[in-house]
């Protein structure tokens, strides 16, 4: 039930309005990072102010609300974001991807594809894709506006002439509608892919950086990359030890003192819906040689005069 | 400043050449007038004003003069890093798109009336500009191949083997070695950094480039060095360059042409070599007769 001592959603009327307003600019220009009046909120910054500010403005009455922490429906920041919303507005949470209207996420794209009747809201730490890069807010602001854009480019080149390979992993930088480079929040890179041509409208807030901005729904979104070092999304050798996926996204948990790994889908419902469709795993940790210790090159040779 | 006789006319349309006279190429840079104040306690205080020459395609223009002498806000003048506050700036600027045919220039054009992103877009193919510290000019915390690469990413090259590799071939040019090609620009010599901006900064093959005491700090071999490279460069590219320096010894060795400025006003201009051997204003006699000889 709603709690009356505070307005609908929490903010009150105008302020919605005016995250409103600017969403609306954002969605006319996609992937244009739009100023407004972000709100103390009653959570600390990095907790996802950014996102529960658009979400408080767009929630209604009939909306199905879900909220996502790095995949997942019941850490922390997910179950606080939740019950947050369901205290001050009384509408129905789910964690059921196919059930919600509204996904607020952090770190993650659902694995289940989105509908046209979804919208999907992201938490934003830094909207600015090239922070890093150039220190200058005014300058930055201007490359945008020129679409001088080869500044993120010499970055990767220096990942590959350092690493020999672009080894960003998250907040992979991409470019929307061929017009404004993007940070796509730290999701996995993984995730890239599903935002281009996505059915579902795509919201990004950030709280402390006072930012939002927008994809709309069937927008091109490209990953950036060079000829010869093509974008390519983390693969594993392994599938979800509960349901035996393996084209999800698995985490890595190492579950005893010998280094062994419980590989699981790092999306809870799509998991669970999964298993309860009768897909089983492996249902066991799997024992990886530890790369820290002896070189497997170092021991073969031995092993060889042994035998 | 009026003492320039001769001078040829800012339009790029000439008229017919005589038969048997050398064909003049189009001015490629051209001051009119120049001058920028800085507003001091409510008063204009002119860094330099009045400036006027012309600047021919492969031709290498020295600015001399002691410090303060605004020889540096000129040269800000020039690269549109600044606005004229007085008189204009001009350039022949090439058409924008490749597809017709490189050179195809448009005339002279007051940089004043260029947009923003034209002038960007000048800065980072047309022209170079070498800093007096290097690290000014470098990005300091990617390679030397990135930096060298920089201008062509900018420019839409989007393949790591290729640039890497002209990368390279630059590095090589401006005689550094290829194996430090991956080294962050800290880790190089002041003559090496200094070197690395000048391989940056060429190349888009740029047609102008704008040098801001470029052997300055260094020590006097490594000085050596820079401008036997600096002279080839020039020559071999046929680049058009504004350098400014105090060390008269710089404009004898690089520039065909000089000016010397003073207290922000050129007080004299000519030839190179008839400016240094026989310098015709009260303060040139000063300077050239103050240069040490060991």
């Amino acid at each position: 039930m709603m709690d009356t001592h505070y307005n609908f959603a929490f903010l009150d009327e105008r302020t919605k309005k005016r995250i409103r307003r600017a969403l609306l600019k954002a969605v006319a220009v996609p992937g244009y990072q739009v100023p407004f009046g972000s709100r103390e909120m009653p959570f600390a910054y990095g907790w996802g102010t950014g996102g529960v500010q658009i979400t408080a403005s767009l929630i209604g009455l009939s909306d199905v609300l879900k909220v996502i922490d790095q995949g997942a429906d019941d850490t922390t920041n997910a179950v606080n974001i939740r019950r947050f919303f369901a205290r001050t507005t009384g509408v129905t949470t789910t964690e059921k991807t196919r059930e919600a209207t509204l996904i607020q996420t952090r770190h993650r794209i659902p694995e289940m594809p989105l509908t046209e009747s979804q919208i999907l809201v992201y938490q934003v730490p830094m909207p600015e894709p090239m922070s890093r890069l150039e220190p200058s807010r005014r300058e930055t602001i201007k490359m945008h506006a020129l679409s001088e854009y080869g500044l993120m480019h010499v970055r990767l080149y220096e990942d590959i002439a350092q690493l020999g390979a672009i080894s960003r992993a998250y907040d992979y930088p991409v470019m929307v509608n061929e017009r404004y480079l993007m940070s796509p929040s730290p999701i996995p890179k993984f995730d890239n892919p599903k935002m281009h041509m996505n059915p579902a409208l795509q919201l990004f807030g950030a709280g402390r950086e006072k930012r939002l901005y927008a994809i709309p729904p069937y927008t091109q979104v490209r990953s950036l990359d060079f000829e010869d070092h093509p974008f390519e999304v983390q693969r594993w050798d392994h599938a979800c030890a509960l349901c035996g996926a393996s084209e999800s996204y698995l985490d890595e948990m190492i579950v005893d003192d010998a280094g062994s790994r419980l590989f699981v889908c790092s999306d809870s419902d799509y998991c669970e819906e999964r298993r309860d469709a009768g897909h089983v795993g492996t249902q066991q940790a799997v024992t990886l040689h530890d790369a820290l210790a002896t070189p497997p090159e170092a021991v073969t040779p031995n092993e060889q005069e042994a035998a | 400043m009026s003492a320039a006789p001769g001078r040829p006319q800012a339009s790029s349309h000439r008229s017919a050449q005589h038969e048997g006279t050398p064909v003049i190429p189009p001015v490629l840079l051209s001051a009119r007038r120049a001058g920028k104040a800085f507003v001091h306690q409510g008063q204009p205080r002119w860094a330099c004003r009045g400036v006027s020459f012309d600047l021919y395609p492969g031709e290498v223009l020295a600015v001399v003069g002691e410090s303060g002498s605004g020889k540096s806000t000129l040269l800000r003048l020039l690269a549109a890093r600044l606005a004229c506050d007085e008189g204009s700036v001009h350039y022949d600027v090439r058409a924008e798109s490749s597809e017709k045919s490189g050179n195809e220039s448009t005339g002279l054009v007051d940089l004043a009336e260029l947009s923003e992103a034209r002038l960007r877009w000048l800065a980072r193919t047309d022209w170079g500009f070498v800093e007096q510290h290097a690290r000014d000019g470098l990005r300091m915390n990617v390679s030397g191949g990135a930096n060298v690469g920089e201008r062509l990413m900018a420019l839409g090259a989007r393949h790591y083997g290729h640039l890497r590799s002209e990368a390279s071939s630059w590095m090589q040019r401006v005689e550094l070695d290829t194996g430090r090609i991956d080294d962050l620009p800290a880790t190089y010599s002041g003559g090496m950094q200094q070197r690395l901006q000048i391989a940056r900064n060429l190349v888009t093959h740029p047609r102008l480039v704008f040098m801001d005491e470029p052997t300055t700090g260094l020590d006097v071999s490594v000085q050596a060095r820079l401008l036997d490279l600096l002279r080839e460069l020039v020559d071999e590219l046929q680049l058009a360059a504004v350098v400014v320096t105090h060390d008269l010894a710089v404009a004898r060795l690089l520039a065909q042409r000089m000016l010397v400025m003073k207290d922000g006003q050129v007080v004299e201009q000519g030839l190179t070599d008839r400016v240094l051997d026989d310098p015709q204003h009260p303060y040139t006699q000063l300077l050239v007769s103050s240069v040490l000889t060991p």
